[in-house]
């Protein structure tokens, strides 16, 4: 009984490492054959996925009557006419200048947020204080607030206090934490950083300010740099608060330009139009190569929108 | 003896613990309240306020120039027979309905695919990101007008294919396709949020599945989509929201109009229009309010329907 045991087994054995064998190599050639499929459906994805930005890119180096409606990438006629067009700006106010404009906008936007959203946020998340939930809860509310609701009283005070034409009313929800996205980002970061350190912190007699400045800050560098990125791209792209508070050119921050700029070349120009706007998304882009690692964690962890 | 003579030292030890406690929570309630002030300031002057003064206005005939004059509901009842406010409800709707299911879906089915063990993936997961970033731009706005454009590359693509062209852009029966198609496009930011859902899905109930029979279907639907019903939520909740608000890409593409035909005149669109070129700030306030109720109310059902069909693992806890 014993015997025969073993040597069903011991042939089993033999049978299955012989079959595991072929097994191996089979599951090999299957998993090569899958990686396959999923390589080359997925760079087709890609390829659909990122063509309208390529498309775009290459456009600008065309000319203007090779554009649409030509499917193809390559440029027939390569030309740098476009740029230099789109350079010149509208209306004799230069490129330059509303790309300055936007440059302002956005780091004004990045240091307003970094600032504000801190401060705020490690009051939420470490210290005790009344009506501390109702706070959070409210500020959690304000992500879902549709903003429509406060555009209107907002645009008749700043025009009041004569500050429509100015930066001003696009900055200063910025300094005031009105972001509630990074507030609650950092919120969510400082609460996953462990509390001993403020606690040793505070038996050696440190405040609360020597707390946030030298303990946390420098520990909240990845949610201030994913901040940041997201408060530069987010202004740059804004679209409906310049159209509301600029109405002077030269004020004009990149995407109300552009839209002036197509408003007033001839429709049939479109490879000044894609020259611009290839220009209005260069730093973007840039940002996106250079930082993509930080902006794909950042939508991972806390489901920030692009 | 000596328990009476300590008594009282005890006693008075305490009292000055509890003052000293006091004065602590005091000064720690101070300093929450500082640190807080940015947040607290912005509340109150750019959020609070304003929908205040715009509830007020709600009621009111205000055209930034003379003072708001009082009119009760009048606002509320010519919205309700006012025929481009109903075009911005259909519109919007439309858009919302159609558009968020099928972005999710798509984001859902290239996260599925990106989900495996095959090398690559960071490659992928960042060009599929890449158009949520610009994709609400102006820029972008004017690369999908001419594209969609009578003779445009659409076009070509049709006729290749044996289609009826003739572009879409002045087309009112395709704009909204067409605008749903770009935010389709922008399916990456939702992709990477399901992707990190699906990597938290333990592989041990998969496999589990497999060794009792459970084919790839099965799978899908008792484990993949209950597990990842919370990212679901999430998801739908925020791009839901987002899709009310959308407003460059149907400006640029109707040239600042609403058109062809009304047929991208969307909420936003209109009460810019009514608010900030007609000056109607009143019918305007009246309308955002509106949409806030609605807003609500949705995100409400939302959450109260979430517990039959949102699971979080760990509930316990």
């Amino acid at each position: 009984m014993s015997t025969m045991s073993t040597v069903t087994s011991t042939s089993d054995h033999i049978v299955s490492s012989h079959d595991s064998a072929q097994l191996r190599r089979s599951t090999k050639n299957r998993k090569r054959g899958r990686a396959l499929v999923f390589h080359v459906s997925s760079l087709v994805l890609v390829a659909i996925v990122l063509y309208p930005a390529v498309w775009m890119l290459m456009s600008s180096f065309k000319p203007s009557s090779e554009i649409v409606g030509n499917v193809s990438l390559i440029p027939t006629d390569f030309t740098v006419a476009n740029f230099q067009k789109a350079i010149e700006g509208i209306g004799g106010v230069s490129f330059w200048t509303f790309f300055t404009n936007s440059v302002i906008l956005a780091v004004g936007s990045v240091i307003g947020i970094t600032l504000s959203c801190s401060i705020s946020a490690y009051a939420f998340a470490r210290i005790d204080f009344p009506g501390r939930n109702v706070f959070f809860a409210l500020m959690i509310g304000t992500l879902l607030l549709p903003f429509h609701v406060v555009i209107i009283p907002q645009y008749i005070v700043f025009n009041r206090l004569g500050l429509v034409d100015t930066f001003i009313p696009l900055l200063i929800g910025k300094f005031l934490a009105a972001e509630a996205f990074f507030v609650f980002l950092m919120v969510q970061f400082m609460r996953n950083l462990p509390r001993e350190l403020d606690e040793a912190a505070r038996i050696d007699g440190a405040g609360h300010v020597r707390i946030f400045r030298s303990i946390m800050l420098p520990l909240m560098k990845p949610a201030l740099v994913t901040s940041s990125i997201f408060a530069f791209i987010w202004s740059w792209n804004d679209f409906f608060g310049p159209l509301l508070y600029l109405k002077k050119p030269d004020l004009y921050s990149l995407p109300i330009a552009l839209r002036l700029f197509v408003d007033q070349t001839t429709t049939s120009d479109y490879g000044a139009q894609m020259a611009m706007a290839v220009l209005a998304l260069v730093p973007v882009m840039l940002f996106f190569l250079v930082f993509q690692r930080y902006l794909v964690e950042g939508v991972a962890t806390q489901g920030l929108k692009g | 003896m000596t328990l009476t003579a300590e008594a009282p030292t005890t006693g008075t030890s305490t009292a000055a613990h509890t003052a000293a406690r006091k004065r602590r929570k005091r000064s720690e309630s101070l300093a929450g309240y500082a640190f807080l002030s940015p947040w607290l300031l912005g509340f109150v002057l750019l959020t609070a306020g304003p929908m205040i003064a715009s509830l007020y206005l709600a009621f009111t005939n205000y055209n930034l120039f003379a003072p708001p004059e009082w009119i009760g509901l009048e606002n509320f009842t010519r919205l309700f027979s006012d025929p481009n406010y109903q075009q911005a409800w259909k519109v919007t709707l439309t858009y919302v309905v159609l558009g968020t299911p099928i972005k999710l879906l798509a984001a859902l089915a290239v996260a599925m695919l990106l989900n495996n063990a095959f090398s690559g993936k960071g490659f992928y997961r960042s060009s599929f990101y890449a158009p949520s970033l610009i994709g609400a731009s102006v820029s972008i706005a004017i690369v999908w007008k001419a594209m969609f454009i009578d003779n445009g590359i659409v076009d070509q693509v049709q006729q290749f294919f044996g289609f009826q062209a003739g572009g879409w852009v002045g087309d009112p029966s395709r704009t909204m396709p067409m605008l749903i198609l770009l935010t389709v496009w922008q399916f990456g930011a939702p992709m990477v949020i399901f992707l990190a859902g699906l990597k938290q899905i333990p592989s041990e109930l998969y496999e589990a599945a497999s060794v009792d029979g459970a084919g790839a279907s099965r799978k899908f639907l008792k484990i993949t989509l209950p597990m990842l019903s919370p990212v679901i939520f999430f998801n739908l909740l925020l791009e839901m929201i987002h899709a009310f608000q959308i407003f460059a890409s149907a400006f640029i593409i109707s040239n600042g109009t609403g058109g062809p035909a009304r047929s991208t005149l969307f909420y936003t669109l209109y009460l810019y229009f009514r608010g900030f070129q007609d000056f109607q700030m009143g019918y305007a306030s009246a309308m955002a309010w509106i949409l806030v109720i609605v807003v609500g109310a949705l995100a409400a059902v939302f959450f109260w329907s979430s517990k039959r069909w949102v699971h979080y693992s760990g509930e316990g806890k």
